[in-house]
């Protein structure tokens, strides 16, 4: 099974279930797991959070979003223009948020890290961010 | 989304209902807030049995009002929570700071015992 889909968004928050939910139904055709399908809607929920309060720091912008379904592998891109991230290796430490003070956990790097098998982030300070996800699906049962 | 008051045990008790995202954790932070300064309350069980979904931005509610009732020397109680949630509340140490259980009773049964002499 292949297939790909493309969504833009503005960078309200509002739009960040309605990004999840698509990215989790994107996948209804192959069977996920139900704990598949969670984690996914998790990890998406995580990106889609931090392009919009800190890419562009709950300002105007737009949110890209890409899923790419190729047998039983799935890849996400999420990416924002927005003001970059200078060090990744430290945004990607746990418990390690640029806002402290809000109510960020710290936790959205490693829960993406946790739910899928593989995260990519590609940053440059001014010109934005992306991520990218991979998850390989469980073989179906039947 | 609805609060009640326990008076006796000095808790406000929040039902949240849906998906706790950045989105949504700004209105139950903003409300339990009030509510604890307007009733006095020192302690917050959280109903999650009709939560559906939660990702880190519910961690850093739950985080948020952990410091609230601490400062109070009160604690937080959540309880009904689905293995999804409870997976993202392991993971984030939270478990260390707040009694996670099955039912309200247990909860408070557990605050109880914990709290040894009450203030
Ligand atoms: N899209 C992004 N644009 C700019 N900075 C980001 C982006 N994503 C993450 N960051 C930075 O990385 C930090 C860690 O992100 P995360 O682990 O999700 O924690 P949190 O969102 O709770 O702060 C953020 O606080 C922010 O400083
Ligand atoms: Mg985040």
């Amino acid at each position: 099974m292949k297939n790909t889909m493309l969504l833009k968004i503005p960078s309200k928050s509002e739009n960040e279930r309605f990004a999840r939910t698509v990215c989790a139904a994107f996948l209804l055709e192959v069977d996920p797991t139900i704990e598949e399908m969670s984690e996914i809607k998790t990890a998406v929920s995580e990106a889609v959070t931090n392009a919009i309060i800190h890419g562009y720091n709950s300002g105007e912008g737009e949110v890209v979003i890409t899923g790419e379904l190729s047998d039983r592998t799935v890849t996400y891109t999420i990416k924002d223009s927005g003001c970059g991230i200078p060090d990744i290796e430290k945004a990607r430490e746990p418990l390690y948020t640029g806002k402290p003070e809000t109510e960020r956990s710290g936790m959205g790097f490693s829960i993406m890290e946790a739910f899928m098998d593989e995260l990519v982030v590609e940053s440059e300070p001014g010109k934005g961010t992306t991520i990218t996800m991979i998850k390989r699906l469980s073989e179906n049962a039947e | 989304m609805e609060i009640t008051l326990i008076p006796k045990q000095r808790m406000i008790l929040v039902r949240a209902t849906g998906e706790i995202d950045h989105h949504s954790s700004e209105a139950i932070r903003r409300l339990t807030e009030k509510e604890i300064r307007r009733s006095g309350a020192v302690n917050v069980a959280f109903d999650f049995g009709r939560v559906s979904f939660m990702d880190s931005s519910g961690i850093g509610m739950l985080l948020g009002r952990y410091k609230t009732v601490k400062a109070l020397g009160g604690s937080i109680i959540v309880y009904d929570v689905s293995q999804q949630v409870k997976r993202l509340i392991e993971m984030s140490g939270l478990m260390e700071l707040i009694i996670v259980s099955d039912t309200l009773q247990k909860g408070i049964n557990e605050m109880n015992r914990t709290k040894g002499v009450r203030i």
